[in-house]
């Protein structure tokens, strides 16, 4: 049985239909994930499989258990870093070891704070506040955040949406390495605007058609080679097919989303013209 | 115009401008006691009468014949205990207001009947349940000044950002971490605009309190002196309310500020 199970969700935001029939099963250690526009509901979709918000329809299982609020075995990082301004990097980081595993000594919570920082590459700014960090940096901490607490299940929220191309480049790599490195295979469900950025990091990605009522496409697997580099989006026939079918399909979605908008747009018409 | 403005910036303008308008309040003041009002003392027979209690600060003489700097001591303490009082009760209320809807639609009429209640009409209630001036002035001083602290924390907890409390979700914080690490911190800026409004209050209730138990102190002072008819003493004490209140608030602007640079 897969370790990320989502049936038939739908979710509504009072009239709006903002997700509409979606199934994602995702397997022990895959990454997978979620390429959609803004505005296509792919936040809330990340927000209902990790348990944040709940879905009017449907369920999600993970691991086996149905999730009711936000599940112990899981970290999320945000788009927006979604640190604490009066708390240093290292003391960020340490809030989530402490509740993860309350029974630590600060010695000890410590330690396994500074160890992830060092890994992002943070060793030395441990008693920066965010205030002081660039963002790229500021991403940093956030996903030693999320990493620290050692999680079977890895939400990202576009993570590296508010960075710089470069940025964004480095820290993907770095994402890759933190993956295989954790102390325990992760299993990550990522959500992101970049097909790019999917395929780079991915086992499978799914498209999320433009909203309102938005519903996933067939998962698309990447059997691309790791480490991949970002020439591997420029040269390889593999990723550039990938790639071509994500736009297909989100380019199909909006057209198809614009027709039914057209037809119910005369429809109205019609009916104001009955009513008259 | 931009010349202008430059030159405001300068630290000597910065001086000069308050000064001038300082004068025209002085210059007004001279003029009414000179045409309209005999009774009201000049500035400087004002200085002549009172120098005493300013050159001597910190003198006793008798109960109610007190350097003034004595005198506002006393008022401070007082207004120190009555403003204590508030902030302890008035920001656990303020918290619960803020978090909890149902407290909130409990209690909120209540409060907005009690806020208006001025420190004149509380005052003979004091005096009432305590039987004595000085618990019931600082009765009357918490009371009142308490609704600035209770409104401003509530604000602030109301608009804790979104980001933060999701922090306090994902990271499954315990209760009280979850209230020292993200609740307080961010709405200290917000209690800190309250603290900082409720002191005001609190030193203008001062005044009010004193004059109505009679108590040695700033207030008690100004209303014996009128009793006694010697105006010019009323108009130290004027003024000196005036300083010592204005030092207060930029005592409080400055802890403020450095609390939202930090």
């Amino acid at each position: 049985m897969a370790l990320i199970e989502l049936k038939d969700i739908g979710k509504s935001y009072g009239p709006r239909n903002v997700l509409e029939r979606i199934d994602l099963s995702i397997e022990g250690g895959e990454f997978v994930s979620v390429v959609g526009a803004s505005a296509s509901g792919k936040t809330t979709l990340l927000k209902i499989a990790s348990g944040l918000v709940a879905a009017d329809r449907g369920s999600v299982v993970i691991g086996g258990q149905p999730v009711s609020g936000f599940s112990r075995d899981a970290s999320i990082v945000f788009q927006n870093y979604s640190l604490l301004p009066w708390l240093s990097s290292l003391e960020n980081v340490q809030l989530a070891v402490e509740a993860a595993w309350p029974d630590w000594s600060p010695a000890q919570q410590i330690e396994q704070s500074e160890k992830h920082l060092q890994m992002v590459g943070l060793g030395a700014a441990v008693s920066k506040r965010p205030s002081q960090l660039s963002g790229g940096m500021r991403q940093r901490v956030a996903i030693a955040r999320a990493f620290a607490v050692e999680p079977r299940v890895m939400f990202l929220d576009e993570p590296f949406g508010a960075l710089d191309a470069l940025t964004r480049a480095t820290l993907q790599q770095e994402l890759t390495k933190l993956c295989s490195a954790a102390a325990r295979p992760v299993t990550a469900l990522m959500i992101t605007n970049s097909a790019d950025e999917a395929i780079l990091l991915s086992d499978r990605i799914l498209a999320l058609g433009r909203g309102p009522g938005a519903s996933l496409s067939p998962a698309i697997p990447v059997p691309l080679a790791r480490p991949r580099g970002a020439d591997l989006l420029l040269h390889d026939e593999q990723a550039i097919r990938i790639r071509a079918r994500l736009a297909e399909f989100l380019t199909a979605s909006s057209n198809a989303k614009k027709k039914v908008a057209r037809l119910e747009a005369r429809t109205i018409t019609n009916d104001v013209a009955v009513e008259a | 115009m931009n010349k202008i403005l430059t030159s405001i910036k300068r630290p000597l303008t910065n001086l000069l401008l308050p000064m001038i308008g300082i004068a025209i309040v002085g210059g007004l003041w001279a003029l009414i006691s000179a045409t309209v009002s005999p009774d009201l003392p000049s500035p400087l027979k004002t200085w002549e009468e009172s120098k005493i209690y300013v050159l001597q600060p910190f003198d006793k003489r008798g109960e109610m014949d007190q350097g003034i700097l004595r005198m506002a001591s006393y008022s401070l303490l007082r207004v120190a205990k009555g403003f204590t009082l508030a902030v302890l009760i008035g920001t656990p209320l303020g918290f619960l207001l803020g978090a909890s809807p149902l407290f909130f639609r409990i209690f909120d009429p209540t409060i907005q009947i009690l806020r208006p209640i001025s420190p004149l009409a509380w005052l003979p209630l004091g005096l009432i349940l305590f039987q004595q001036s000085e618990p019931a002035a600082l009765f009357t001083i918490a009371l009142c000044s308490m609704w600035p602290t209770v409104i401003n924390t509530m604000t602030g907890v109301r608009s804790i950002p979104q980001d933060y409390l999701n922090v306090a979700t994902v990271l499954r914080l315990s209760p009280w971490n979850k209230l020292t690490k993200v609740w307080l911190p961010a709405t200290l800026p917000f209690m800190f605009t309250g603290y900082r409004l409720s002191l005001g209050l609190a030193w203008l209730v001062i005044v009010a309190a004193e004059m109505l138990t009679g108590t040695p102190g700033i207030g008690g002072f100004l209303w014996q002196e009128y009793n006694s008819l010697i105006y010019s003493h009323i108009l130290l004490s004027i003024v000196m309310i005036g300083l010592v209140g204005f030092i207060l608030d930029r005592l409080m602007g400055m802890a403020e500020t450095k609390l939202r640079a930090a």
